[in-house]
C-alpha cells in the first residue's frame, strides 16, 4: 500500500546543498509510486520564488526542476503562509507551478497551496513518513 | 573514457555519458550511436527524440524518468510514439538511458 511521504524543505535554495539533494530524493521516491507531499518553510520558501539567479554563486539554476514534478505526479505544494510573512513576501512571489489533472481532461491546475502554520502542522501529523532538508 | 569527433577529444563518463553537457552537438550523439557494441546508425525517428529530450531539459533541467519521458512523448508526438514497446525499439538499451546518453543529459535520476 502506498504510504503518504512529505518531504519538508526549510533551506534556502542555494549555499548548501539541501535543496537540490530534496529535490533530487522526491525524484526518486516518485519512481516508487508513494503519495508524496511537499513542504515549504523557513527559507525554504525561497526554493519556489519567482526569478531565481544563481549564475554570480556558479551553481545551475534548478527552479525550473519543481515544474516537472506534476509529471512525476507529485501535485501537493504547500508553503507556509508565516514564513512568507517573515520574509516580506507573498504568494504572488512563488512561480506558477502547476499540474495536469489527468482525471479531469488534463486541466492545468495549481500545486502550490498558501496554508498557515497550525495548518501545515495539521499536513505534518498526517504523514506516514517525514524528510527533512 | 572519450570520443573523438572530427579531431576534437570529448569527454565521457564510464557509461558514456557526457562529462561536460556543453560538448554536445549533433556529431557526439551520432558518434556515440556508431560506437555502441551493435553500431546505430540515427534514423529520423530516433533524432525526433533526441531532440525532445534535449528540449525538455532545456525546459525542466532534468533528464526525465521513463515513465515521463513516455508519457510526454505521448502527448507531443501522438500515442502511436508515446508507448514503451515503440520507443524500446527505437533505444533496445532503454529509452530513458540510451535517448539521454544521445542527447547529451545527464543519466536519468532514479535510473540505476
Amino acid at each position: 500500500m502506498a504510504k503518504k511521504f512529505i518531504y519538508l524543505n526549510r533551506k534556502a535554495p542555494y549555499g548548501t546543498v539541501y535543496a537540490l539533494e530534496s529535490l533530487e530524493v522526491v525524484l526518486i521516491a516518485a519512481a516508487f509510486e508513494q503519495e508524496v507531499t511537499l513542504a515549504f518553510l523557513d527559507d525554504g520558501v525561497y526554493q519556489i520564488a519567482k526569478g531565481q539567479n544563481p549564475k554570480a554563486l556558479g551553481m545551475k539554476n534548478f527552479s525550473a526542476t519543481y515544474n516537472a514534478l506534476g509529471d512525476y505526479g507529485i501535485t501537493q505544494f504547500y508553503v507556509e503562509r508565516e514564513s512568507l510573512a517573515e520574509r516580506g513576501l507573498s504568494e504572488d512571489d512563488l512561480m506558477p507551478i502547476v499540474y495536469e489533472d489527468e482525471d479531469d481532461d488534463y486541466a492545468e491546475k495549481p500545486s502550490v497551496r498558501v496554508v498557515s502554520r497550525a495548518e501545515m502542522a495539521q499536513i505534518m501529523a498526517d504523514q506516514d513518513v517525514t524528510f527533512s532538508f | 573514457m572519450a570520443l573523438d569527433i572530427g579531431g576534437k577529444t570529448i569527454a565521457t563518463d564510464e557509461e558514456g555519458y557526457l562529462e561536460n553537457l556543453n560538448d554536445w552537438t549533433p556529431e557526439v550523439a551520432t558518434a556515440m550511436a556508431l560506437a555502441e557494441e551493435t553500431p546505430v546508425a540515427l534514423n529520423d525517428e530516433h533524432w525526433e527524440i533526441i531532440n525532445f529530450l534535449r528540449e525538455y531539459y532545456e525546459e525542466y533541467q532534468i533528464a526525465p524518468a521513463v515513465r515521463v519521458l513516455t508519457k510526454a512523448v505521448g502527448k507531443r508526438l501522438g500515442a502511436d510514439k508515446g508507448n514503451s514497446k515503440y520507443l524500446y525499439s527505437l533505444f533496445p538499451y532503454g529509452p530513458g538511458k540510451q535517448a539521454c546518453k544521445y542527447a547529451g543529459l545527464p543519466k536519468p535520476t532514479g535510473c540505476v
